[in-house]
């Protein structure tokens, strides 16, 4: 029997291809983009930072790694095991690589010549602000607001062209006071909802959890919930599946400021959040709902997107 | 012979629950949460409540309130067969 959603997933996904948007790269989750396509993100781009510059956050922009350390002290190794990607590379002897070549001709497994570099792939875009922040020392009474942008990286590789295995992030990212936090996730959430709402797509807003790993995932998880700290935008994208999170706004109360020994002014732990605008799957969003033509879209939403 | 549940509730939590200072003024109903158990503490806990108790807690029970306290851990030890002996 065939799966409905998977066939939809399909469906969508040759279509992509069949118009150019995607570039198929030969494995479920990693495409290339049409310069069509990133020419929407860049809207997309460029439509966030217009509702977001008002605050002057601080802008950084990092490679798509993060050291070691950083993945095991977020604790995302912990609890995403299976998302978490390790950069590994050849390290050894002349003996070692005739071993590499040898494996090679004979089409066998050369990974045991591989070892651990100290980068992970970014699984989040704002896991690289954290420890910058720390080092800076106490923060001010302001607190701290960083606007980023990385290619990030989460090993599940799916047919739903809207769930890739490496695709980017614009995320605003708060550090402070409780209040601060609280006042931050209420803003984004009507700002976010008004700027997809312009943009003639559906949407709601509900709470969620992250998909923590296992048993011990589960708890994480329906705690999450029961403490509303994860509410995603959702969009439906393909009918038969369910609805995509292009949107979503994460409360971490004091977990990375612990993590990182960041103090608010006070001296007390500095708590965190941020909202992550998912790029691409607001893209697949726009494709599915106004058409593989940018051109052909409603003038309110290329205005949306200076298109 | 053992001591009684909420006895061994509480030796379990010492251990695994990475409580700072105020541990013993605890009282069985105290909300734990508040005492700073952590969500990450509390997943250790639920670990170490597993191995110490030799029971898997089902998923209806994997939630925050169950470990929210030790009357409630010892209420949903119970609830899954963990027998308590006479004080």
């Amino acid at each position: 029997m065939t799966d409905p959603a998977a066939e939809a997933y399909r469906r969508f996904r040759d279509e992509l291809l069949q118009h150019g948007l995607l570039i198929s790269m030969g494995v479920d989750g990693l495409f290339g983009r049409s310069g069509t396509f990133e020419r929407v993100v860049d809207g997309l781009n460029a439509a966030i930072a217009a509702v977001g510059d008002v605050d002057r956050p601080e802008v950084m922009r990092f490679p798509p790694g993060i050291g070691r350390l950083q993945l095991e002290k977020s604790g995302y190794l912990r609890n995403f095991p299976h998302l978490a990607g390790t950069v590994a590379s050849f390290s050894g002897s002349d003996d070692d690589h005739r071993t590499l070549l040898d494996s090679l001709s004979k089409g066998a497994d050369w990974s045991a010549t591989q070892r651990q570099t100290g980068v992970a792939l970014t699984p989040a875009a704002c896991y690289g602000v954290y420890p910058v922040i720390a080092s800076r020392g106490r923060l001010r009474e302001e607190g701290a607001l960083v606007d980023v942008y990385t290619w990030c990286f989460r090993h599940e590789p799916s047919i739903d062209p809207a769930r890739m295995q490496m695709f980017r992030q614009r995320e605003h990212v708060r550090i402070g006071s409780e209040d601060q936090i609280a006042s931050f996730r209420e803003t984004w959430m009507e700002r976010a909802r008004s700027l997809v709402d312009s943009l003639g797509l559906p949407l709601t807003i509900e709470v969620a959890s992250d998909p923590f790993f296992g048993r011990a995932g589960r708890l994480l998880a329906n705690s999450q919930r029961e403490r509303s700290l994860k509410f995603e935008l959702l969009v439906p994208i393909v009918p038969e599946a369910p609805r995509t999170a292009c949107v979503s706004f994460n409360d971490h109360r004091d977990l990375f400021g612990r993590a990182w020994a960041i103090e608010a002014r006070g001296g007390d732990t500095a708590h965190t959040a941020c909202v992550g605008f998912g790029v691409e799957r607001l893209t697949l969003a726009l494709f599915r709902h106004h058409g593989y033509v940018p051109g052909d879209w409603p003038v309110s939403v290329r205005n949306v997107l200076g298109l | 012979m053992s001591a009684p549940l909420k006895v061994r509730v509480r030796a379990v939590l010492k251990t695994a629950g990475s409580l700072q200072g105020g541990f013993d003024a605890l009282e069985d109903s105290s909300d734990l949460h508040a005492a700073g158990l952590t969500s990450h503490a509390t997943v250790s806990l639920m670990l170490a409540l597993e191995e110490a108790f030799d029971v898997e807690f089902p998923d209806r029970l994997l939630r925050r309130k169950t470990f929210s306290s030790i009357d409630a851990i010892a209420d949903a030890l119970a609830e899954i067969g963990v027998r308590d002996v006479a004080a």
